[in-house]
């Protein structure tokens, strides 16, 4: 029996991708993240969802130290990756955002060419050793980012013409072509029209084969729709985190339900 | 009266048009301002703008005219054996000038009562000592015919300028009534007012672009002119720069000295570009909040020091160092202190700022969100710059740079002092050249008569210099409009 649950505690550990425990963030005297703990599961689309400011997207940022790009903020707490803490001073942030990918709000393709936009991250971390491996891997990112016969015969076109929807694929792709192990995705599909949306949530999908993917989105349905798990901050609080079926059909606490059901927020 | 009391006299009536302008207003309606169409004080305004502007544009238009027309007939008396060209005769309209002048002064100090002024002659008086009495010195003895025109001057300008008084006192009171009668309550005062502001701000534009007309046709016709006295074939290819002075063979070449413009500035671009690059870059990209609102007002302090303090430097610091180093010495490049390297790398120094101040903007400009892609892809901060903001910053930086090379030919001072006055056609940065900019000063401050070609040729070399740092502008502001749209 005693043997049991240890076996059972193991596979849940090693089904842990990040685990945060009572992390704060203050940017200068403002506390905006209030003891938030969560468990984020490997090969699982965790959404976060909540009103605008109750700190869904600082928390994100915390998970591949992009804060630490804002000289007021203040990170607490523990943030575990694989059981190590990113915020050990031994952790280089830079490797951590190699592991930690993120696709931002707004379309930001580089001004170079689609090629080099995706050439970008393994040109860096030196994945490709000739010229043909880096190829195959513009390829294959092109592919995962479900882009690639859009723009396979301009390749070499600046990635600034490409449509909204087309740059933010073009962004998912580059961050893919990384090899991340987690893609932190921030309202990625907040600029882009319904079409372009439907294909990115396609996109998401398919990449929780191989990546742990957390979104955060202001739009309830895109949260049912691609997650499985549903965290649900309120005012820098995590208010209520479980599987996204329970929370939109049986939330526990009072606010989550007002919030899906649109009393607030 | 003088221009200047009339000016006071006008700016009063104005005052005064003010008050009654808005009381006018305030009276129509009975004090119920809520019935005026405008504000009182643009009732004030309005009258005030009416009397005062018209005057003050006769006044202005008068000041100048008046002087070019008396000496025009007064000239007619100068007898035309006393003069062979337009310039003799320039030159004895001064003279004229100059005893009308010291007439006014003795009646001014009671030397003499104004009768006497009209009476006196060479023959009876001594006219140069009687001025001379009074403070004005003469070169010479009074010719009886400048006497007679000096006198001419002074009654055709005595009865002009009572003539101006009346003239511009009269307009001045004809805007004032003018602007009082349309004073009622339904007048669209502020309209009025917003209309005469309009149009003092179209002068203003319009005077900056006629001046810069101006001053591109006057170089245009003397370049003309020039070209008239001198082969453009010649100046354009000559390889040797020497003019000689009056006459003799002369050499008008301008290779050497633009060859020694271009030589300097571009030592000069080479010490500014990376340094203020790097300057940019650390400020925009590295630097904490608190270094830069310190260190970016300090580097732009360079560049407010004035070029003839840089020239200075050149000349007592860096020439003499660059000597210790390369100069007889040492390894026996250079003869002196002035060279290329000398003007150069001062003139370096003082493009610093401009690179590094316009990049930082640029920089700057760059969003945010293109660093925030880099970085999310696990870059560091130097990858980020050298692959993500300096690409898109380059059209901006490149614009930078072309202005900074405009400022780099124009340069004058520090060319004078660090880079010496020998025109030479010389690979070697070590040896003394000049640029075009010094040879327009040293043509233009010698003795030789304003219409040879030693002297017009300054503008022929204006004219190259303008439409060199116009090019360099025209290309800078093309790249740099080119850029912002791209991220809008």
């Amino acid at each position: 029996m005693n043997d049991m649950t240890k076996i059972e505690r193991a596979v849940e550990m090693s089904n842990m991708k990040i685990s945060a425990k009572d992390v704060q963030v203050y940017y200068a005297d403002n506390h905006a993240i209030k003891d938030v703990s969560v468990e984020i599961e490997d090969k699982t689309v965790t959404a976060f969802i909540g009103p605008s400011g109750c700190g869904k997207s600082t928390f994100l940022r915390c998970l591949n130290r992009m804060n630490d790009t804002i000289d007021i903020c203040r990170v607490e707490g523990e943030i575990l990756l694989d059981g190590e803490d990113i915020y050990d001073k031994r952790v280089d942030p830079v490797q951590l955002r190699a592991k930690v990918g993120m696709v931002f709000q707004k379309p930001n393709p580089f001004p170079k060419s689609i090629y080099d936009n995706i050439a970008y991250g393994p040109r860096i971390h030196g994945l490709a050793g000739n010229k043909a491996e880096l190829d195959e891997i513009v390829e294959k990112s092109l592919r995962r980012g479900a882009i690639w016969d859009e723009v396979k015969d301009r390749l070499h076109a600046p990635g600034t013409g490409l449509s909204g929807g087309q740059q933010q694929r073009l962004c998912i792709a580059r961050a893919v072509a990384t090899e991340p192990e987690v893609l932190l995705m921030d309202e990625p599909c907040s600029a882009l029209d319904p079409i372009a949306t439907a294909q990115v949530e396609e996109l998401i999908d398919e990449l929780r084969q191989s990546y742990s993917v957390v979104i955060v989105t202001h739009s309830m349905q895109q949260a049912a729709r691609v997650s499985q798990k549903t965290a649900f901050f309120h005012l820098g609080s995590l208010v209520e985190y479980d599987d996204t079926t329970k929370i939109f059909t049986n939330p526990e606490d009072p606010r989550t339900e007002s919030y899906i059901t649109g009393r607030i927020g | 009266m003088s221009a200047f009391w009339l000016l006071m006299i006008i700016l009063a009536l104005a005052a005064v048009g003010f008050i009654q302008g808005r009381s006018r207003a305030l009276s129509s309606v009975h004090g119920d301002r809520r019935l005026l169409h405008s504000l009182p004080n643009y009732y004030g305004f309005n009258v005030a703008m009416l009397a005062f502007v018209p005057a003050v544009l006769v006044l202005g238009a008068w000041v100048i005219i008046q002087p070019m027309l008396i000496s025009g007939q007064v000239s007619t008396l100068i007898p035309s054996e006393l003069y062979e060209d337009a310039g003799q005769l320039n030159l004895i309209m001064s003279d004229v000038k100059r005893v009308a002048d010291g007439l006014d002064v003795a009646v001014a100090q009671g030397v003499m009562s104004a009768e006497d002024v009209s009476q006196i002659s060479t023959e009876t008086t001594d006219v140069r000592g009687l001025l001379g009495q009074v403070g004005v010195a003469l070169g010479s003895d009074v010719d009886p015919s400048v006497l007679k025109a000096a006198q001419e001057m002074r009654g055709k300008t005595t009865s002009g300028n009572l003539f101006m008084t009346i003239v511009v006192v009269a307009v001045a009171a004809a805007g004032f009534i003018a602007a009082m009668m349309m004073t009622r309550g339904d007048f669209r005062a502020r309209n009025a007012v917003e209309g005469g502001v309009k149009t003092l701000l179209i002068g203003a534009a319009s005077i900056a672009i006629l001046t810069t007309i101006g001053i591109v046709l006057s170089l245009i016709f003397n370049t003309i002119t020039f070209f008239g006295m001198f082969p453009a074939s010649d100046f354009l290819f000559g390889l040797t720069w020497s003019p000689e002075g009056r006459g003799g063979s002369e050499h008008l070449g301008i290779l050497p000295l633009l060859w020694g413009t271009i030589y300097i500035s571009i030592v000069a671009l080479l010490v500014a570009v990376p340094i203020g690059l790097f300057a940019a870059v650390y400020l925009s990209e590295y630097a904490s909040r608190t270094t830069r609102a310190f260190a970016k007002p300090l580097l732009e302090v360079l560049a407010g020091i004035p070029t003839i303090v840089y020239g200075l430097f050149a000349l007592t610091v860096v020439g003499p160092l660059l000597v210790n180093f390369f100069g007889a010495d040492g390894l026996g490049w250079m003869q002196g202190a002035r060279s290329v390297m000398t003007a150069g790398l001062v003139m370096g120094i003082m493009l610093i700022p401009f690179v590094s101040s316009l990049s930082d903007d640029i920089i700057n400009a760059v969003p945010q969100a293109m660093r925030d892609g880099s970085y999310g892809l696990g870059a560091t901060q130097s990858e980020t710059v050298k692959q993500v903001v300096l690409p898109a910053a380059l059209p901006g930086i490149v614009g930078a740079i072309l202005l900074a090379a405009s400022r780099a030919i124009g340069e004058t001072m520090i060319v004078v002092m660090g880079a010496g006055a020998a025109a030479r056609l010389n690979l070697n940065p070590f040896e003394a050249m000049t640029t075009v900019t010094a040879k327009i000063v040293s043509q233009l401050t010698g003795d030789s008569d304003f219409a040879s070609p030693e002297a017009l040729v300054a503008f022929a070399l204006g004219m190259t210099l303008f439409l060199l740092t116009l090019g360099l502008n025209v290309l800078a502001l093309y790249i740099v409009r080119k850029y912002r749209e791209q991220y809008e």
